[in-house]
């Protein structure tokens, strides 16, 4: 019934010139809100859910393209640099977004339950943080005794050579930790590879002896960022100065390059994605994950292509990796732990497994629940905390509220919520993958 | 004794001891004889000079003296996760399915059975008890742990997996999984604002503490005294009751009858007036009273506990359970026994082994390792026969 009058509201908002207005509304209500209000999280919203009308509404594949455009290239480096918060929390939207495009090529295309995914992750944040950082003269110090004075292994420019390496060097991990486990069936695989990260965060947190490699618990830092050309922070003042109000300086203009850099990763991550999942191999991976068997019996090679899937999941989590590694410039084992794993997993499964689109506005969704919601609530319940309000019937002030109680670190709650009522309600996730609609009728009738 | 065999199928009762027997002489004689030999050989080269160097006592003298307590603690452990490995063994093999939130309704045992001894100890009785009452408030602590897990295993079973029944394999576990990382912030949400902390420490009371001296090892200039703590004893003593009760349960009724009759084919089950999903709710009843008597005897070893305090042990039963066999019972003891062995002696000789390059630290990997190798050369494990996978 409101479904019904939802989809002819939509049907009918769909006509003529009308989406092109109201997208183009939505994309000019939210710039300027955030223009004007840049500390309000709603104006934020407002800006960022412009991207789902943009997908939305029918509008030609030109006017689509040209928008995101101007909103990806021109409105949000221009908001960003205003208020720096937003560009982080965009930058790890971006940063999640491709990690979840990674697991959803293991999950969503291939069917196989990768619950160790951050372990890639780590590959690649650790391979810059080694040859991007003085690791490389510590490795005969205990963690803390090192000298002050040491300098760094490899220039910042190598940093762009390391991406590239990270995108090798994590597909190679993934080949030679799939090549034992591939072999296990479904639900098997799923603990192995759990199994597998963690014996990656171990080892990352233990292998500052005898050698050290990994500064264990306490992590590398400081780590190198790259080289960024003298004339890009001149050359942005002169071009968005005016607009921003005030000079842009160039630590805020890294934050604005890693941005850039990941909405690059992405954009050559989603065209890979969509070439595979158009490719031979990508209908390798579908047969393979409807029916093992039958696919076998098709004369697919199994063991080949679920170690395939591994590889290019694999190496879009490395490439991420040194991008983390070079904007942090810290890590340590702790940003890897199984916890992650599970956050990228529910992102997949929350927007679609096997959707691109759907995909991305899970790792946005979370991402965004994650830093703005829970953190919010965290915030108010520490004003209500310092108030003197009582909550009326039963009497409870809320300055009695235990300080253990910190809504922003409930993270596990909200991964687990999102993992259960979607598997109960909409296993397809928000925006289904096309394929999949099909495929999944047969469980909506009991 | 006609009479009482008539009732009681005492051969269900003796297997498993002696299953057990086997089990634990075994895997400790093996282990101890790989160290043995590892020992004996390193002894010759630089990893027993530096020993000697440091310590003033061979690599083989420093083996033999650490071994039997060694034995002692690796029995305790892996009884712990013999017990907790036959909830998980127990859902496979009705339901083929992995029960990701069992480490957390172990931990949900624990809380209640250490929050309801940390309650009578406010009062003041667990202070100035006897000892005949000091045990009956740990079997009190163990009754209410165990009906709290139980109870919410079913109520798990009830509202996250029964509606995904059917469905592909791999969502009722995403489901498990979900469940799992709910409760772990449940755990966390209720213990933070009822008790404002949530690393609770089990009281200490009765003679639990207590150490029973076994015996005092002279070798060389150094001596060493042999023991085992009561509470290991009553872990070991407890772990032995469950897996024999469960053993009965499963061989010897009526209920474990229906049961293996849902493991084999749900369909046919129910077509011979079985109430499957009744066998289902059982049997994750079943495992959840295991899995909170696992929890409070859990953290009267180990003492202190947090909401994650369940995911390396249930990572770890799991293992044992798929290399004894998954969906075997007596597999699942075998394989907690010997991990539990594997899982010490890696911890206490490794680091000396390997000249302080690789210590205890490792041991959580270690587990991994097994379960991998395992997985790859011996998927049906241990103990279990080779089936297909059920369509």
């Amino acid at each position: 019934m409101v479904a019904d009058l939802f989809r002819n509201l939509f049907s009918f908002l769909n006509r003529g010139w009308l989406p092109y207005l109201i997208v183009l509304g939505h994309m000019g209500a939210g710039t300027l809100l955030v223009y004007n209000l840049p500390r309000s999280n709603l104006a934020f919203l407002t800006l960022m859910t412009s991207f789902l009308s943009l997908y939305f509404f029918r509008t030609n594949l030109r006017f689509k393209l040209i928008s995101g455009i101007v909103l990806t290239l021109v409105a949000i480096p221009v908001l960003g640099v205003r208020n720096i918060f937003y560009l982080e929390v965009i930058f790890q939207v971006s940063v999640f977004a491709a990690l979840a495009l990674g697991l959803n090529i293991v999950v969503g295309f291939a069917g196989l339950l990768d619950l160790g995914y951050v372990a890639f992750y780590a590959v690649g944040a650790y391979l810059w943080a080694f040859f991007g950082s003085q690791q490389f003269y510590v490795l005969h110090y205990a963690p803390g005794t090192q000298p002050s004075d040491l300098p760094f292994l490899l220039p910042g420019d190598t940093f762009y050579l390391f991406l590239l390496l990270g995108v090798i060097v994590a597909a190679i991990t993934g080949l030679i930790l799939g090549l034992p486990v591939l072999r296990v069936r479904g639900d098997y695989l799923a603990i192995v590879t759990l199994g597998f990260g963690e014996v990656i965060r171990v080892l990352a947190n233990n292998l500052d002896k005898p050698l050290n490699f990994t500064n264990g618990p306490q992590g590398i830092t400081p780590i190198q960022r790259p080289t960024m050309p003298d004339f890009a922070v001149e050359w942005f003042n002169g071009l968005f100065g005016p607009l921003i109000g005030h000079p842009v300086s160039s630590a805020n203009m890294y934050n604005l390059m890693f941005y850039l850099m990941a909405l690059f990763v992405i954009v050559v991550i989603i065209f890979v994605t969509k070439r595979l999942d158009d490719s031979a191999l990508g209908r390798a991976w579908t047969a393979v994950r409807e029916d093992e068997t039958a696919a076998l019996a098709q004369g697919i090679p199994l063991v080949k292509v679920k170690l395939l899937a591994f590889a290019v999941g694999a190496s879009f989590a490395g490439i991420m990796g040194v991008l983390l590694a070079a904007s942090r410039t810290f890590i340590s084992p702790e940003s890897f732990s199984f916890m992650q794993s599970i956050g990228v997993l529910a992102m997949v499964i929350l927007g679609g497994s096997g959707s691109i689109p759907g995909v991305i506005l899970g790792a946005a969704t979370i991402t965004i629940l994650n830093l703005q919601v829970l953190q919010g609530f965290s915030l108010y319940l520490n004003e209500l905390r310092q108030s003197d309000a009582v909550i009326p019937i039963i009497n409870f002030a809320w300055k009695d509220l235990s300080t253990q109680l910190d809504p922003a670190k409930y993270q596990r709650m909200l991964f687990g919520l999102i993992l259960i009522l979607m598997m109960i309600f909409r296993p397809a996730g928000l925006i289904p993958a096309k394929r999949r609609e099909r495929d999944l009728s047969k469980y909506q009738s009991p | 004794m006609k009479g009482i065999q008539r009732y009681v199928n005492v051969t269900e009762i003796v297997r498993p001891i002696g299953h057990l027997l086997a089990f634990s002489v075994g895997s400790a004689a093996l282990m101890s004889a790989i160290v043995i030999v590892l020992a004996l050989i390193l002894d010759r080269t630089v990893v027993g000079a530096d020993l000697m160097d440091r310590y003033n006592v061979s690599l083989y003298t420093y083996t033999m003296i650490n071994l039997p307590q060694v034995v002692i603690d690796g029995l305790t452990i892996g009884f712990v996760y013999a017990a907790i490995a036959l909830g998980y063994t127990m859902v496979y093999g009705v339901l083929e399915f992995i029960n990701f939130a069992h480490s957390e309704i172990f931990a949900v045992g624990a809380f209640v059975g250490v929050e309801l001894l940390i309650a009578l100890d406010a009062t003041g009785v667990l202070a100035g008890a006897t000892l005949g009452m000091a045990y009956a408030y740990l079997i009190m602590a163990l009754l209410a742990g165990m009906l709290a897990a139980g109870g919410l295993a079913m109520a798990v079973e009830r509202v996250a997996y029964r509606p995904l029944r059917g469905a592909s394999r791999l969502v009722p576990l995403i489901s498990a999984i979900g469940v799992s990382f709910l409760l772990q912030d449940l755990i966390r949400l209720v213990e933070s604002l009822t008790t404002g902390q949530f690393n609770r420490i089990m009281p200490t009371f009765g003679n639990f503490d207590q150490r029973i001296i076994l015996g005092k090892l002279n070798m060389g200039a150094s001596n060493i005294t042999l023991g085992i703590s009561i509470k290991s004893i009553i872990v070991i003593a407890a772990a032995v009751l469950m897996l024999v009760a469960l053993n009965y349960l499963v061989n010897a009724t009526r209920i474990g009858k229906a049961m293996r009759a849902v493991a084999q084919d749900r369909g046919t089950a129910s077509l011979m007036g079985i109430n499957v999903n009744r066998i289902i709710s059982i049997t994750f009843l079943v495992g959840g009273l295991l899995g909170g008597a696992a929890g409070v005897l859990f953290a009267l070893k180990f003492t202190r506990i947090d909401p994650f305090v369940g995911f390396f042990p249930g990572l770890k039963a799991f293992t044992a359970a798929v290399l004894g066999g998954i969906g075997n019972l007596t597999g699942a003891l075998l394989g907690g026994l010997v991990l539990g062995m594997l899982e010490t002696f890696a911890g206490s000789f490794m680091g000396v082994f390997t000249m302080g390059a690789a210590g205890s630290e490792y041991k959580d990997i270690f587990a991994f390792s097994i379960l991998i190798l395992v997985l790859i050369f011996r998927p049906q494990g241990l103990m279990g026969k080779h089936v297909g996978q059920k369509a």
